[in-house]
């Protein structure tokens, strides 16, 4: 937003909720805790489609998308993501999950090419810290 | 004796203050809504007033002069997932183990107002509630239960009015008259807009649709329950915010129960004059927090649970629904199902808190909290009507930033251990044996979008078609909207093909993201 400081540029995390479930409590917990980590939040809003989502990284030049559902669609929506961006040639996209996600689903889930799960009960700096790897200089 | 007896309150103060053993750690002693808990009340936290009775004004102690005396709650628990032959076995297993009521769970699409062959219902089906498209699937759901003897819990709000239909359709084909049924729609549409974000029509002619609900069944329906105000809305309005995280201090539920029927009761015949003393008094179902469970060491949901529904019992509840252990991971199965129903069977049978209406009633700490809360709701209330009123708040995004505000804040607390959650960031254990969970199978999904275009080639193309049109008119127009939708129902036009035909007229809602 200010392009005058930044001479790293910070990272930009697209946060979405798939899917038709409206519980954005956790997304909202999460988007605050990544802006006081010093990331760049865009958060798309609710009921977004694997397209929408994929567009708006795109055209706000995101290097990560993290998705949130509670409804239990997350076997669908989440690799639908993945493929969409395969589709767009943006695999360099990295895209994260969480929500109500069984232990099995996740390791299905990774299989298909996300790339972290966040389960109930997450500390939010374990978010943070899994970011902190994946940019060491962010 | 000549030594003149000291104030024990000023001993007890004295010894308190100058005591060595007290707690290092630094746990919050606040409620979570924020209220300050003192060590100790005594009767000096009393408040001066009439001594206040169960079934009189303003029904702090309860609406009926008996209690649970004169009648247990409704044990109805919420439920429904896959298909609607699935959801009416598990509602006979439930009926079958002694529950009393039902409550029915939809699935996203349902709730969303679309069939399952909507492209945006993929994987969506059933997973966490049962699909219903149309009055086929609610024909299955109830087959063999007779509604003139049960009463039913609706929780669905765009959509409501659809939903109703098709179960007075159902129970028009059993035979039983509209003035038989009992039963409950949550048709709560404001709270879409606040928190549960399920809406879909603008604000305006969303309330028309409940109006209309309401108008309809005051005349045809009239021991229905038109609308269930959601408990999140109290939570909002009453104290702060925070009180959405729901699992605050038990006692402070117990309060918050007596403090909104006190409420309830002062508004309907004070500020809006009502005369009929029935509408004086809050009737309330309560929900155990699901928010309060957790994956980890799940067994311990069952204790939360009992811990929480005790307290929606000494609040005075009408109906309860218990969640199941395993809720934070799956929709229940079978077993959880009945073992959380069984948890208010024991609360019920084998407790003994029952045999006593309001049983904390006079207790220094639950008198005093019950004022507190109720000044800090008269104060919420205070703010939204400088903000206009309740539709111009949501508008402003200010319930949404309050909620987001509190959950925020509440979550810092728990990273930094002022609140402990067992088994997340305390007392956790390393190793885990996982619990079994219901899975959906994937293949109900595509039997589903079979089973909702079947309906569509089997039915009168020419009278549905007639039903949606007549609807449509009626819409732009000012007629009630529900004989028309309970005959669009009945030609079995779908849920998705109703909400359409009505979103060609309202528009959709859309909401600025707040964060």
């Amino acid at each position: 937003m200010s392009p005058a400081k930044a001479p790293a540029k910070p990272v930009r995390i697209l946060l979405a909720k798939v899917g038709l479930d409206g519980h954005d409590r956790g997304v909202k917990v999460v988007a605050r805790a990544l802006r006081d980590a010093g990331y760049e939040v865009i958060y798309t809003g609710l009921r977004q489609t694997p397209e929408m989502v994929v567009d708006a990284a795109l055209q706000e030049d995101a290097q990560v998308i993290g998705l949130s559902l509670h409804s239990g669609a997350h076997m669908t929506l989440f690799p639908a993501v993945v493929s969409e961006l395969k589709k767009k040639n943006a695999t360099d996209i990295i895209v994260f999950g969480g929500g109500i996600i069984p232990d099995d689903d996740v390791e299905e889930l990774k299989k298909q090419g996300v790339a972290e799960l966040f389960t109930p009960g997450t500390p939010l700096q374990d978010i943070v810290e899994w970011l902190r790897k994946r940019f060491p200089s962010s | 004796m000549k030594v003149r007896a000291r104030d024990p309150h000023q001993v007890w103060r004295e010894e308190f203050e100058s005591s060595r053993t007290k707690r290092t750690d630094n746990i919050e002693t606040s409620t979570i809504s924020g209220v300050p808990v003192k060590p100790l009340y005594t009767s000096d936290d009393l408040p001066v007033r009439a001594e206040e009775m169960p079934g009189q004004y303003p029904y702090t102690r309860g609406i009926h002069p008996t209690g649970y005396r004169g009648r247990l709650w409704t044990m109805r628990q919420f439920s429904g997932f896959a298909t609607a032959e699935e959801t009416n076995k598990r509602y006979k297993y439930l009926l079958a183990n002694g529950q009393t009521g039902l409550s029915v769970a939809f699935d996203m699409p349902t709730l969303m107002g679309q069939d399952s062959d909507a492209p945006t219902s993929r994987g969506e089906i059933g997973h966490c509630g049962v699909a219903v498209d149309s009055l086929a699937d609610m024909e299955t759901l109830f087959d063999g239960i007779p509604l003139g003897d049960i009463t039913t819990s609706m929780t669905i709000n765009s959509p409501a009015a659809i939903l109703l239909c098709m179960y007075l359709a159902v129970a028009e084909k059993q035979g039983v008259p509209f003035k038989k049924l009992g039963g409950t729609l949550q048709n709560d549409i404001l709270k879409e807009f606040i928190a549960q974000k399920e809406f879909i029509f603008p604000p305006e002619p969303s309330m028309r649709l409940v109006v209309d609900s309401i108008e309809y069944c005051a005349a045809e329906v009239p021991k229905w329950n038109t609308i269930s105000i959601s408990g999140y809305h109290i939570r909002e309005a009453g104290s702060t915010a925070a009180q959405e995280l729901a699992f605050t201090l038990a006692v402070e539920e117990i309060a918050k129960f007596r403090a909104a029927r006190r409420i309830w009761a002062r508004w309907m015949r004070e500020k809006y004059g009502a005369q009929d003393e029935r509408s004086w008094k809050l009737r309330f179902h309560t929900q155990t927090a699901g928010v309060s469970l957790t994956a980890q060491q799940p067994e311990l949901n069952i204790a939360r649970t009992a811990l929480e529904a005790l307290s929606a019992v000494l609040g005075g509840t009408q109906s309860l629904h218990t969640n199941a252990m395993d809720e934070v991971l799956a929709l229940p199965t079978d077993d959880s199902a009945r073992l959380a129903l069984r948890t208010q069977q024991l609360i019920a049978y084998e407790t003994g808190v029952v045999n006593t209406i309001d049983p904390l009633g006079g207790s220094y700490f639950i008198e005093s909290l019950t004022d507190e809360i109720e000044r800090q709701a008269e104060a919420y209330f205070r703010r939204i009507e400088e903000l206009g009123g309740v539709i111009p708040a949501i508008e402003a995004g200010f319930f949404q930033k309050e909620i987001a505000d509190a959950a925020f804040r509440y979550q810092q607390e728990l990273e930094q251990k002022r609140r402990i959650m067992i088994g997340v960031n305390d007392f956790t254990v390393d190793e885990e044996a996982p619990i079994e969970i219901l899975r959906i199978d994937p293949k109900l999904e595509a039997q589903q979008v079979e089973r909702v275009r079947a309906v569509r080639a089997r039915r009168d193309q020419a009278r549905c078609e007639a039903a949606l049109n007549r609807l449509r008119t009626a819409a732009a127009g000012s007629d009630n909207l529900m004989p028309h939708i309970l005959e669009a129902v009945k030609a079995y036009a779908t849920e998705g093909e109703i909400m359409n035909t009505l979103i060609d007229v309202f528009g959709v809602y859309t909401e600025k993201a707040v964060i």
